[in-house]
Parts: structure tokens; sequence; C-alpha cells
């Protein structure tokens, strides 16, 4: 850190930024660095049997999958809700703007239930559940991990979709978030200027308005994944939880520490970081990179 | 082409923009909407364009005697450039300037080569011929102008429209570039309207000007026309500087007019219209007192004071002033050539 | 005048048949895209919150009451409030402090320290357990130290068998864990708002004489205030809801190290579903007091701001 600061005639540098680095080191860096350490302990096969064990690629499979199936359907309908947010009035906008952030806000136990209530097989809304397990079991079909669930001679049930809209709930705000400053500062010019030179409304939309907002689709979908990716408290309540089949890899880290199998569930903890992270840092780049070609 | 606008009248919610508006552009020509902000002329601008419509069942636009009050923007035929350029961040130069060729149905679509063609000629007309690559982010605010320009011309636009072309620049920039407009306008000779609210600009390069106000037109004429003799006090007001006179003033005669005006209450008068003489008993005219000398510039100004509290501005050149050779607090005869009498006053 | 005139003329649109800009959708599109974006909220977003009421009081209010009444209940209620009443202050102090630093001075680092403090967003509930777990567990480092036959500290370590002292599977991990889930909120945002503000009223405070806490109290304070008060709603609202890494680190002993998430965890997974959703529409309604707190400092800014 350098000392250019030093000239600054605002007191307090040295305290604030001591103190900041202190109390991260020891609250974030300390005992993060603890998971890394207990893994590199670990012979390297043993770090695979742990981190590449067929339940546990399985647990990848379905917190990836599902997350990125989850994070794709945010990324879309996030799109219309902030394109309704910002662009058209109706009645009650400020309670629906408030809403959108009711994921962030609300707890997720207490989200995991809620859920569980309206969706589950005996639920409110237990009557959509064929449609829920034809559709995304369909959907499943067409990804490119499509046919891991026969491949491991495991039949579809009927939960997987629970996981899917836990993990649409909890993703649901970074993607409206992320896009309605984004939409707010649009100019209203960039699309008059594409009227005056001849597109239709939808070829404005297509070739001057998406590619405006692409870096901070991207952006909003990444975090989404990312929170997804992570989450526990609202998916336990609503998936089945069946190993191989509905296990996300947050429960199998729980699963693995209850068995006091400590090395196993750091191991797998370590993978999940180090995606993050890189998630992260893709976000970062992202973000960096749009904010320098975007500056006008 | 011509255009032709007329009633037109646009609310919005309780704000009149434009209180039934009249406008003819002819064919061919370089018009100068001008006004303070706030008159309506960008609103009637983009009227014109199609990107604002006028309130139901008022006015009309028509180009060359054809009427589109009804016809959308992208259809009118106008080439429209942005006060901040709104050039598309994420296309090149090239793609941009080709963005009005290529989103047109397949049938009237130029080919992937004419369309090259078309913009490498329209990049070398705004001197721009090795930027095509770049992105707007990398042009300056100059450049970035000419780019919105070229954009614009690529569809072939009946009629140009510019919104503010030089707001956005700074003061050395912009002088180049309405220099540059005006050759440009006489090379492509293009029925084309600004809007700008620099007097200066409005003088300098167009071929007419509108000087608007409170939602209505207050003169159209040519510059010289216009600076010269304004039809309203706001006129005389926002177009260079201007004394105003209360009468009575002792040997001032009206223009045009024999007789004494009876109503007549404030005279206007540009500061070069009056002329300092020197103090002596008999000399008709009205005595004031210099209150300060400025004579860094090519012509000098003097502000002097009548009666308790009346300052009037004079311009006179450097020599005379060295003739006159006068001093602070010396009282002075001060002579008016020219004027122009007003009922009403009107103050900015 | 530009800007008036548009704002104004948002307010006149929609009254408009006329077509009156490029730039608005039709109204089929309009209509058809707003109700896409409320069913889609609805489905996701107002049913389950409506849930969480609707199953709370489906077996009548006595039964509601009752959920409360139980002193595990009470126990949880009370362990909750303890934590958040630790971690909320310790996360502001530590916002401030980085953000005073971050947003008032030039320094090389400082991307690389804004990336950290937004590090545990990136870490799951559960991980962010786990590695107190590690730290402070019986396999871990301060847990090895217990048992060590050689320690560094003779006197700590007789000193900490004798007080029976324990970070996890007691409050101390608790709170640990949720103030490093809820590390970042405060700090995200301030961080913002004072880079937004810049420096020149605490410059000109300084000029005046003013010294470096009068500048804080009295010029930068009472510009933030709203961001931090609501990075402080938020922050306390993920404190009181923290649910993976709590469960990681809590021993889950009721009356003892049960937070409100995890009692209802219990009560649910029992098949007390009443008392289950009872605790859990407390957390709802802290829930719907933030983002009504959060409304309302928007509504105010963006007035103070038009």
């Amino acid at each position: 850190m350098s000392s250019r600061s030093a000239r600054s005639i605002l007191p307090g540098f040295g305290l604030s930024l001591g103190f900041t680095v202190a109390y991260l080191s020891i609250i974030v860096l300390l005992p993060l660095s603890a998971a890394f350490i207990k893994t590199s302990g670990m012979s390297w096969d043993a770090f695979v049997e742990a981190v590449a064990s067929p339940r546990v690629l399985a647990a990848y499979r379905v917190s990836f999958g599902i997350s990125f199936l989850a994070a794709a359907v945010n990324a879309f309908f996030g799109l219309i809700v902030a394109w309704v947010l910002v662009r058209y009035p109706f009645p009650g906008k400020r309670v629906v703007d408030a809403l959108v952030d009711l994921p962030f806000a609300l707890p997720t136990a207490v989200a995991g239930i809620a859920l569980t209530a309206i969706y589950a097989r005996n639920g409110w809304a237990g009557f959509l559940e064929p449609l829920w397990a034809g559709g995304v079991g369909r959907l499943e079909q067409w990804m490119p991990w499509g046919s891991w669930a026969e491949w491991l001679g495991v039949k579809i049930a009927f939960d997987r979709p629970g996981i899917f809209i836990a993990l649409t709930f909890i993703g649901l705000p970074f993607v409206v978030r992320t896009l309605q400053p984004v939409l707010e500062e649009l100019e209203p010019e960039l699309e008059e200027a594409s009227a005056t030179l001849g597109a239709t409304r939808w070829q404005t939309i297509r070739k001057v308005i998406l590619p405006e907002l692409t870096p901070a689709l991207i952006t909003g979908f990444a975090m989404a994944f990312a929170r997804a990716l992570g989450e526990y408290g609202s998916v336990v309540f609503i998936a089945g939880n069946m190993p191989m089949h509905s296990e996300i890899t947050p429960l199998l880290i729980i699963t693995k520490l209850e068995q006091y199998d400590y090395r196993g569930a750091t191991a797998i903890a370590v993978v999940m970081l180090v995606s993050s992270f890189v998630l992260l840092l893709l976000i970062n780049l992202l973000q960096k990179w749009s904010r320098r070609h975007h500056k006008i | 082409m011509s255009i032709t606008a007329s009633k037109i009248k646009k609310t919005f919610g309780a704000y009149t923009a434009l209180e039934g508006v009249d406008l003819n552009v002819p064919a061919g020509k370089l018009v100068a909407l001008l006004g303070p902000s706030g008159s309506g002329k960008t609103t009637l601008l983009r009227i014109i364009a199609g990107l604002e419509f006028a309130d139901e069942g008022s006015g009309r636009i028509a180009f060359h005697g054809e009427d589109v009050t009804q016809v959308p923007a992208g259809q009118r035929g106008v080439g429209f450039v942005f006060q901040h350029y709104a050039l598309f961040r994420h296309m090149t130069v090239a793609q941009n300037i080709a963005f009005g060729l290529n989103v047109r149905k397949r049938a009237d679509r130029p080919s992937k080569d004419e369309i090259a063609d078309r913009v490498q000629k329209l990049l070398k007309l705004v001197q721009l011929d090795n930027l095509g690559g770049r992105f707007p982010t990398q042009l300056s605010g100059g450049q970035r102008q000419r780019v919105a320009l070229a954009r614009a011309l690529a569809v072939e636009p009946k009629v140009l429209l510019l919104d503010e072309p030089f707001g956005a620049l700074d003061a050395k920039v912009r002088k180049e570039l309405r220099r540059w407009l005006r050759h440009f306008h006489d090379e492509i000779n293009l029925t084309t309207v600004f809007v700008t609210h620099d007097q200066e600009e409005a003088l300098e390069i167009a071929d007419e000007v509108v000087v608007m106000n409170n939602a209505r037109v207050e003169q159209v004429g040519t510059p010289q026309d216009v600076y010269d003799h304004p039809a309203s006090p706001f006129v005389y007001n926002f177009l260079g500087n201007v004394n105003r006179l209360q009468l009575p003033w002792r040997g001032l005669a009206p223009e045009g007019s024999g007789g004494p005006f009876i109503d007549a209450r404030i005279a206007y008068v540009r500061p070069h219209e009056l002329e300092i003489v020197p103090y002596r008993i008999g000399v008709e005219g009205e005595v004031a007192t210099v209150l300060s000398i400025h004579a860094a510039g090519s012509v000098a100004r003097v502000s002097t004071r009548r009666g308790a509290n009346e300052l009037i501005d004079i311009e006179l050149s450097r020599a005379r002033l060295d003739e006159l050779a006068l001093q602070p607090d010396d009282s002075v005869i001060l002579r008016v050539r020219r004027s122009r009498l007003f009922t009403e006053d009107y103050a900015i | 005048m530009a800007s008036a005139v548009s704002h104004l003329h948002k307010a006149a649109g929609p009254a408009h048949g006329h077509p009156s800009r490029v730039t608005q959708d039709s109204p089929w599109v309009r209509r058809s895209l707003t109700g896409v974006a409320l069913l889609f909220l609805m489905g996701f977003v107002l049913l389950p919150l409506a849930a969480v009421f609707v199953e709370a009081l489906r077996k009548g209010l006595d039964v509601f009451l009752q959920a409360f009444a139980d002193p595990y209940a009470l126990a949880a209620i009370k362990l909750t409030l303890t934590t958040a009443a630790i971690a909320v202050p310790a996360n502001v102090v530590f916002g401030i402090a980085a953000a005073w630093c971050i947003t008032k001075f030039q320094f090389r680092g400082k991307s690389v320290l804004i990336t950290l403090i937004d590090l545990p967003f990136a870490v799951s509930p559960v991980i962010s357990g786990l590695i107190f777990v590690l730290l402070f567990g019986l396999q871990g480092w301060l847990g090895q130290y217990l048992n060590a036959e050689a320690p560094w500290f003779p006197w700590l370590q007789q000193w900490l068998i004798e007080q029976d002292f324990k970070i996890i599977f007691a409050t101390p991990g608790i709170v640990l864990a949720t103030i490093f889930v809820t590390f970042p909120f405060v700090a995200r945002e301030l961080i913002p708002l004072m880079q937004a503000q810049g420096v020149d009223e605490e410059y000109a405070a300084v000029t005046l004489g003013a010294n470096g806490w009068q500048t804080f109290w009295r010029v930068t304070l009472p510009n933030i205030k709203w961001g931090l008060f609501y990075g402080v709603v938020l922050c306390n609202a993920r404190a009181m809801g923290e649910f993976g890494a709590v469960s990681v680190v809590s021993g889950h002993v009721r009356g003892e190290t049960n937070t409100m998430p995890l009692h209802i965890e219990i009560l649910y997974n029992e098949y007390h579903f009443a008392a289950a959703f009872a605790v859990a529409s407390l957390l709802a309604l802290l829930a719907i007091v933030t983002l009504v707190l959060k409304s309302i400092i928007e509504w105010r800014h963006g007035r103070a701001n038009a």
C-alpha cells in the first residue's frame, strides 16, 4: 500500500485501512485459508477420491446443471421484469419493485418451507406437478448432461423441479437489479436514432438495445448462477435429497461433516470455492470490460 | 426538398411547448432554429423528424408539398443528428454508418459490397477515412459528431435535421466544425435545419434564421435582416447587446417616421449605434457620466450612466477612443444614430 | 429543459391515444410483457410470502401464539437477537472503516481490497460454516491446541479448559459464522455512495479547521446516513435469517444453540408445520419491514435528487 496517500489532508487513512485489513484477514481470509490448508495435507489420490467419487460427481451435476437452468430462466424473465419496471407505468409498481428484493431479504429456511408448501407433491400447486416433471424432465434431455440419469441408472423423480424452483427464487433479484440501472441510463436517443434510420421496433430491440444490455445480462446471470451453486437453506426442504439424484453439493458437504469426514467435506468445499472464485473473477472482468467499453 | 410545418401545437401535460407554429424551409437552404432553452425549438425539430407528434388534430408537416404528418420517423426520409450523437457503442464507426442500410428489407438492401463502398465514401466525405474500424469511445467529440452526420446521410435523407450540433463541443472545435458544416452544406446542398441557442452560430452559418421564444416564432429572416431589423424587443435582446433607453431622449428621431411616437416609452439601441461627443453646451443629445472604459479588444467599450441609475454601453473604435481621451467621471454627450421604439418593455 | 420535457412527457405519455413517440411499444406488447412479468413474480415471490402467513394461521390464532409460548422458541429468538446484536455493529464499524479508506484515499491494491470484501458473497453458506469448524473444531487449529501436548502458552490452554471454552457448537461460532456471511453488506452499501459523493466536502471541512472526528460526524455521516441505515437493516435481516452457515457450526442443541431458522427446521422436520410457519412468519415480517424501509429510503432519496 503506497505512501502517496499520506499527502491527503484527510486523517484516518492508517487507522481505517489497518482496521479494514486486519478485520478482513481475521474474519474472511484466515478461515478461508483453513480450507485450503486442510486440503493441502491430503494426498493427490485421496483428494481425487474425495472430489470425484460417483456420488460427488452426481451432486456436481445436480448443482451445476440446475443452477445453470435456474439462472437462464432468471435471465429471461429478469429481462422482462426489468424492462417492464423501467419502461411501463402500471398501478402498484412501487410494491412490485420492492417485492423483487424479497429473495434477498427472506431467510432461506423460510423460503424453503414456503416453497415446499406451495410446490411440493401435496402442496398448494401440487396439481402442477406432472407439468413440472414433464417440462423439466424433457428439458433435461436437451441439455448436454441430459442422459446422466439413465447413465447412472436412476429414474427421474419429481424432486429436481423442486430444486429448480428454489434456485430460481433465490437468484431472481440478481438479473433484475443488474439490468435496471443500465436500462434506466440507456439514452432514448439511441432508439430514436435507430428509428430515424429506418429500423423497425424489433430491429431496434435486437440490434441496439439488447447489445447494450448484454454485459449486464451476463453479469446478472453469472451472479444468479454463483448464488444458486452455494444455496442450501431453501433447497433442502423442497428437494428429496436423494443421493445420486437430487443431492446438491452443499448438502453433500454437510452429510460428510455429519459423518466426521472433515477431509472429504473440505475437499469438496475447495472445489466449490474455486469455481465460485472463478465466477467472481469473470464477473469482475466483465464489469471492468463493459465499463471501459461503454463509457462515452 | 422544402419543409412546411403549419399550425403545429404541442403540449406536455400542462406545459405548452409549441403554440400553433408555422415554418417554411426552402429547398436546399441551411436554416437555424434559434432561441433560448424552453422556446420549443427542439420540440419543433423532433416533430419534423417524426420523433414526436403534434397534438391531435393540430398541424401538418409536408416535405416538398407531400403530407408526411402520419408517416413514422423511419420512413420520412430524414437524417437526424442528436445533440449527444447517440452513436451505437457496441458497433464500429463503419457499422454505425452502415446501420441504416443494414436494417432495410432484403429487397431494398444494397449488397454488402455496395454498403461497404457507400460507407467508405461517407467516411471520406466527413474526413474520417481511416477510422472506420474504431469504436465511438475511441474518437474525439468532433469526430463523433461527424460520424453521427455520416450515419444520418447514409440513408440518403431528403432533409437533414441537427439538434444542437455543436452544443457538446469545446469552443475551438465548435468554431472549426461550424465553418466545416457551412462548407459541407454548400457541397451537398441538402435542405438542412439545425437547432441552436447560440446566436453567433446561427448568424454565422445559416441562410435563414428562425428566432423562437415562448413556444412561438418571433421572426424569420436572413442573419443580416434579423440582426439589423429585429421585429420585437425579444429579438433585439436575444441577438447581440442592446441598450434600453428610457424616453424622452433629446434629438431622438425614430427610424422611418417623421412625427413623435406618442406611445413609445423605450428605445432599443445597439452599443455601436450610439455616439459619444465631448461635453459642450448646446450640443444636441443626452448628458451621461463615464463609469469605466474597456479598451482590451478590437473594439472599445465605454460604460456610462445617465441620470440616477440608467446604465448605457457604447462601442466605438479604438481610434475614436484615443481621440476623445476619456477619463472616468467625465461628462459626455450621447447621441443616437439609429434606434427602434417599442411600447412594451422586455427584459431577459 | 430537455430533462423537464422528457419528464413531463413520461407523465403525459400513456394518456395519449396517438402514437406519441417512437420509443414506446404498442399497447399489446406492453400489456403482455407486464402480464408475464407480474405472473412470474407472483408465482415465485408473492405466493411463497403469502404461504408463510396462511400456513402459520391455518390452525388458528391459538396454535399460532402457542408456538411462541414454547421456551425453546423463546430461547431461539433470544439467541438470534444476541447474534445480530453482535454481528451487525461489528460489520457496521468495519463497513465504515473500509468505505472511508477506499473512497477518501488513493492507494495501490484498492481494487484487490474491494474484491476481497465481496468474497463472502461468493462463498456458499455451508462452506462459510465449514471453515470455522476447521479453524475451531476439535480437529481444528484451536481445537487441537486444547489437546496439544506441548502448547505454546500452557497458561492459556489451562485457562481455556477451565472456562470450558467452546466456539464451535456454541454461541461464539454462530456469531462468527454470521459475521462472515453478512460481512460485505454495510461496506457494499457505503462504498458506491461515498464514491459518488467524492471528497470535496471533507476537504472543505478540514480547511475550515475541523479535525478528523468532527469531519466524519458532521460532514460525512449526515451525507451517508440513509445508505448506512439501509446497510444496517439489510445486514440485520441477513444476520437473523442465516441458515446454512449457522446450521454447520451450531450443535442444534435446543434451548442453547438453536437460532430461529434452525428452530424452524426442527419444528418442520418434526411435522409441527403450524409452529414452524409461525416462527417463520416472524422472520418473513422482518423481511417485509426491510423491504418497506428500503422503498421509503429510495423514495426519499429520489425526491431529494429530483
